[in-house]
């Protein structure tokens, strides 16, 4: 794969137009506009139920839109012709429920994809994952099954598999939400570094100290629609639309 | 309770004429015209013969339980249909109908003669009922799985391969080791299409020669035998569903 080391940057990374969604009679996202540039950090919050999730599972489509554009790195996701295996390998995604590979171990876990996906051989995908392993500090975990580490511990090597692809963007989504609540901050830790280092990310949280501090936008959904986004601080503090200052006086 | 217990079993145990019983059930000298044919071919034959149905029935019984969970719809349909036939049949009748209908009708001369055509038969049975184990096995692994690994850029494929069918396995051993002991037992029903000596199974073994010594002493030993073999692998099933369900 030939790619550009640097894309224009006029291009965004994500970039998303009128997207609709229905499960059935259900529409979940009626309309949703979106843009990403690279190297932001935007945070989507809102209530369940609100779309947020199937918003951010559609950008590497693992749920199919309805109708509606979405281009990841100018790349129309849609267009069957489009191998979308090869761009999900340049977006990262971290679940709330980490989905580790459990009948590998964390080292297998790293280089499964690396060289299946890319191509990569086995020594230079171990290099890769023990590195993207210390960089989530877990280095003394590689011959670990995920089984015997904590949620906590799941979750970075969930970051650091997805790290290893070596992706242009990650999407979390709410990679807090299934942890006990002393465990969050190593998590929330490793994304403030990647968000640091200059990482694409579009975060589904809860988490509004995170949002308020790493967040460069904070987009808050309800009911299917984008109700008001902006700066983190401004929004926390000033919420515009009324749904917003509801949402925003039961979670603070 | 016991004091009832002990009762009846002394009772039993008073009344029997064990010199009759083992008149008819177990003579030594009997016993000792067996060996060593009745281990050295027939419980070998037994053991072979579940072997040989055991894997080709596995093979293609996740074939057909990738059939029933293919995204084409007529994959599925004829997937569907094989199980449902397979699994409503009686074996005894698949295996005669491949021993004696099907080559006759189709001029199809099965490798290994009738024995071979009655093996088929218990491939293509265990491959029914193997079909179902592996399906659920693969929609009992989590959905999540699937999603990361597609996530990662790997193909359906791949995914189904590397990531979804190894844990699928592992979630389907103790009924897979179950369909095993069912096998051994099933292939006795071979004994309907007839064999040379050197093709005889445990079961048509023992029919036989206690036919031709007149006693049930080689059926006893014959019984023996499967229960060496199924017991030590029931209790393996047992062993291995309680790990499991520490393990969850």
């Amino acid at each position: 794969m030939t790619l550009p080391d640097q894309l224009p940057n006029d291009v965004p990374a994500i970039e998303i137009v009128d997207l609709r969604k229905s499960f059935g009679a259900l529409e979940v996202l009626k309309g949703v506009d979106l843009t990403v540039n690279p190297g932001q950090v935007v945070c989507v919050i809102g209530p369940s139920g609100s779309g947020k999730s199937t918003l951010l599972r559609c950008v590497n489509l693992l749920e199919e839109p309805t109708s509606g554009e979405i281009r990841v790195e100018g790349i129309d996701v849609l267009d069957p012709d489009v191998d979308i295996d090869r761009v999900r390998a340049r977006i990262g995604m971290v679940f709330q429920q980490f989905n580790l590979f459990q009948h590998l171990t964390v080292l297998r876990n790293l280089t499964i994809a690396q060289q299946r996906v890319l191509g990569r051989k086995k020594e230079d995908a171990r290099q890769v994952a023990l590195a993207n392993l210390q960089r989530v500090g877990l280095g003394e975990k590689v011959d670990a099954y995920p089984a015997h580490l904590s949620g906590g511990q799941q979750q970075r090597v969930a970051i650091a598999r997805a790290l290893s692809m070596e992706p242009d963007m990650m999407l979390f989504d709410e990679p807090t939400s299934a942890l006990d609540p002393e465990l969050v901050g190593d998590v929330l830790d490793v994304m403030r570094s990647l968000a640091a280092s200059g990482m694409t990310m579009m975060v589904v949280t809860h988490e509004m100290g995170f949002a308020r501090e790493v967040g460069d936008e904070l987009v808050f959904m309800d009911q299917g629609v984008i109700v008001e986004s902006g700066h983190p601080r401004e929004v926390l503090a000033a919420p515009q639309h009324s749904r917003t200052q509801a949402f925003l006086s039961k979670v603070l | 309770m016991y004091a009832v217990f002990v009762a009846v079993i002394v009772m039993v145990v008073l009344a029997a004429d064990w010199g009759r019983l083992q008149r008819v059930f177990f003579q030594w000298d009997i016993a000792r015209d067996q060996l060593p044919e009745i281990i050295t071919i027939a419980a070998r034959n037994t053991v072979l013969f579940t072997l040989i149905a055991f894997g080709g029935g596995l093979a293609f019984g996740v074939l057909l339980a990738l059939m029933k969970l293919s995204t084409v719809a007529p994959y599925r349909w004829v997937a569907t249909a094989y199980v449902e036939i397979f699994r409503g049949l009686p074996a005894l009748l698949t295996i005669f109908a491949m021993a004696y209908a099907v080559p006759v009708a189709f001029s199809f001369r099965p490798p290994g003669g009738a024995v071979g055509a009655g093996l088929i038969a218990l491939i293509m049975v265990a491959a029914a009922y193997v079909a179902e184990i592996v399906r659920a096995g693969i929609q009992g692994v989590p959905k999540g799985q699937a999603e990361a690994a597609r996530s990662l850029g790997m193909s359906p494929n791949r995914t189904m391969f590397s990531i979804i069918l190894p844990q699928a396995f592992r979630i389907v051993i103790p009924p897979i080791t179950n369909e095993f002991v069912l096998l051994i037992k099933d292939t006795s029903l071979l004994f309907i299409v007839g064999t040379t000596p050197a093709m005889k199974e445990l079961t048509t073994y023992s029919r036989d020669a206690m036919n031709t010594a007149g006693n049930a002493t080689p059926l006893v030993m014959g019984g023996l035998l499967y229960l060496m073999i199924t017991i030590p692998l029931t209790r393996l099933v047992a062993v291995l569903e309680k790990r499991q369900a520490r393990s969850r």
